[in-house]
């Protein structure tokens, strides 16, 4: 069970959500509830183009991290979830390119956190499908084994053998499952035109060979049997969520029109609720913009609670079990 | 189904060319990057989207994304293939591999592939290509000129488009039976059949033969084990045979799922109604594969089965598949009942034919044959 988070002078619950999120434990069924740390700096973006004061970002990150694993120090958090002698991967979301990818200031301050903790730089590797959509959101192509590495599954390859679960069969990413033993996910809060939304479980899409046979009947089920091929279920342990621009329509591909700067960070280890998160987020958003919900325009996520079910258990989507800590 | 025939030579990214060709394929370039050309049968929408109009799903893509094919790609707005000039998978087959058995017996076929599948049956027994992207397996250059080259030096009748899709590379299979045709080379296509009607009618008149791998005869089973419809498919096979293109159709038969004898009937008795007795239909072995491995192969028995039901609707040329030896593999006059293409496997042992007719009794056997 995290312990509650300690009481700083950057820390704001938000009064309407106080009250159940300061209890961590359900006391009807004494299962924990999943805790989402949603981690706010108005400061953090220095202009709508998308570029961020670095400083701001890495504290930003570290008093989420802190708040999410309820510990006395960034340090002591980032330990919650990876050890020194872990390898690494983080997956980052750069389809889109530049304006709704995963920031390289934002791998780049995990990076020096991860360091921080006691992993070595060679064993920390940013990845995603392809080299090129790295390289297109701004990323460089690294293989070289002295220093944190950088490339596409066109270079880490995939395993041979097919992983097969409920409605899925891939070959997976070599890079998760044989040169991680750890996977941070770094999706990016977006709207998409076929899954309804993308952030954490969708992003592992980028993990198999073949997503494309995936985006039938609104990603239902596949979104969540991706997920539970067994090297994704069990390698990734935590979910940064990068919000700092976010977009509530047109996506997955960069709709300038549809962004709003959200300045933040959504941090969890639980990535069916960090998605429900999310996805409430997306439709207060649209809401907000005029827009029908997703379930009105035929993109409900219904993936969601199939990810929730008996036979996944991959986390809750139930808000009456998702703690939403707001830090600013 | 596409190249079932070939799974024993086809390893996970081997590319077959650089074991099976290197006489053939000399002077081709493995391709090294993306050889992009703009799609045919799309439709531009708003905000750089695109719909597909090359098959029944008609996918609607973002910028960046791929359709469910996997090798056909939106960038800001216009559609491209991916595969164009790129196959991955180059053999010589005897035409009977295909199989077709009423077109030229005893041929050649210079097959070809490319990546990509627009459908994702559970039993794909060539799925390490047909499932996969094209920077995902290796690929050669090798434009259409150079295929109809290719197939004429190696004494190929046909050019056969087969093992994965040829529906998704669509572009190249229409360009190189183009170029065929000029060199004196046929072109024969092994598909699914789930393209719309437009793109088929126009590659109906570039191309001799088609083979269609009709995966079963219920939409329950296109629904949950192709990620397909049936409907278009039979709509698909009614085309090919308005448009007189040589036209024989594969079932490959997996208990419990597509044999009973209640799917088998109805499904001849439409071939006798919407396409006639002279189509050809070919009762296939399935064994266990991909993500199909629960099933046992299919019993003799079964096969048995279906042929019969077949000739007692009325269907004058019923096979039985990956059962070599069987009787069923020869060809039979429908009427005198002779044999007058004796076969093994995929080899011809005896043909008793007379320009397209029984050597006994003179009836006309359909098809597309060798002269005298």
């Amino acid at each position: 069970m995290p312990k509650s988070p300690p009481a700083d002078r950057r820390q704001f619950l938000t009064a309407t959500v106080a009250l159940p999120l300061l209890s961590a434990v359900d006391t009807k069924s004494s299962v924990p509830k999943s805790r989402i740390v949603v981690a706010h700096d108005p400061d953090v973006l220095l202009s709508l183009s998308g570029r961020v004061d670095s400083n701001r970002l890495y504290r930003l990150l570290n008093d989420g991290i802190q708040a999410l694993a309820g510990t006395d120090s960034p340090r002591e958090g980032w330990q919650r979830f990876v050890r020194p002698a872990d390898v690494v991967g983080l997956k980052v979301n750069c389809l889109a390119g530049k304006g709704l990818s995963t920031s390289v200031q934002l791998t780049e301050a995990i990076e020096q956190c991860l360091q921080e903790a006691g992993v070595r730089p060679e064993n920390i590797i940013v990845w995603d499908r392809h080299s090129n959509d790295l390289e297109n959101a701004g990323f460089r192509v690294v293989t070289d084994r002295r220093r944190p590495r950088c490339y596409g599954n066109d270079i880490g390859g995939y395993e041979s053998e097919l992983m097969t679960w409920g409605s899925v069969g891939s070959l997976v990413s070599s890079t998760l499952v044989r040169t991680c033993s750890v996977i941070i996910n770094l999706p990016v809060l977006k709207d998409h035109g076929i899954a309804g939304i993308t952030v954490a479980l969708k992003n592992l899409f980028g993990a198999v060979h073949n997503p494309n046979k995936y985006h039938l009947n609104v990603g239902n089920p596949y979104v969540a049997d991706v997920f539970m091929l067994p090297p994704i279920r069990s390698k990734v342990r935590l979910t940064i969520c990068e919000a700092i621009v976010a977009q509530y329509e047109g996506g997955p591909p960069f709709m300038p029109q549809w962004c709003w700067p959200m300045r933040s960070l959504i941090l969890g280890s639980d990535p069916v609720a960090l998605d429900y998160t999310g996805w409430q987020i997306i439709e207060d958003k649209r809401r907000e913009k005029g827009l029908k919900p997703l379930a009105a325009v035929g993109r409900n996520p219904a993936w969601l609670a199939v990810a929730a079910d008996n036979e996944h258990r991959l986390g809750t989507n139930d808000p009456g079990r998702i703690d939403v800590l707001r830090i600013v | 189904m596409p190249g079932r025939e070939l799974h024993s030579e086809i390893n996970r990214r081997t590319f077959v060319c650089s074991a099976a060709l290197p006489a053939l394929c000399a002077g081709v370039a493995f391709a090294a990057s993306s050889s992009r050309r703009e799609a045919q049968y799309y439709e531009k929408l708003p905000n750089q989207k695109i719909r597909c109009k090359l098959c029944p799903r008609e996918c609607v893509i973002d910028d960046r994304e791929r359709g469910y094919c996997g090798v056909r790609e939106n960038e800001k707005g216009t559609y491209y293939t991916l595969v164009h000039s790129r196959p991955c998978s180059v053999h010589v087959d005897p035409i009977e591999k295909k199989p077709l058995f009423h077109f030229y017996p005893g041929t050649l076929a210079f097959s070809l592939a490319t990546a990509g599948c627009n459908v994702n049956c559970k039993f794909c027994q060539n799925w390490e290509i047909s499932q996969a992207r094209p920077e995902q397996v290796r690929s050669a250059e090798m434009t259409p000129n150079q295929v109809a080259a290719l197939a004429r030096e190696n004494e190929c009748v046909s050019i056969a488009y087969t093992y994965s899709e040829p529906v998704v590379f669509y572009e190249y299979v229409y360009d190189t039976a183009v170029a065929g045709k000029a060199q004196g080379v046929k072109s024969v296509v092994i598909s699914n059949g789930y393209i719309q009607d437009e793109p088929l009618r126009r590659l109906c008149g570039q191309v001799e033969a088609i083979k269609i791998d009709l995966k079963a005869f219920s939409e329950k089973f296109y629904r949950e084990v192709v990620n397909g419809e049936l409907k278009p498919v039979l709509q698909s096979l009614v085309t090919i045979q308005k448009q007189k293109t040589w036209l024989e159709i594969v079932y490959l038969v997996i208990p419990t799922l597509n044999d009973s004898d209640q799917e088998l009937r109805a499904l001849s008795q439409w071939i006798q109604r919407e396409l006639g007795p002279d189509v050809p239909i070919h009762f296939t072995r399935f064994h266990p594969q991909y993500l199909l491995k629960n099933l046992p192969v299919t019993p003799l028995a079964t096969l048995e089965r279906a042929k019969k039901i077949a000739d007692a609707e009325g269907l004058h040329y019923a096979y039985i598949g990956n059962v070599p030896g069987h009787p069923a593999e020869n060809t039979y006059c429908p009427r005198c009942h002779e044999p007058v293409v004796e076969r093994t496997a995929f080899m011809i042992r005896k043909t008793s034919l007379r320009n397209g007719t029984c050597a006994k009794c003179a009836a006309p056997i359909a098809g597309r044959w060798n002269k005298g």
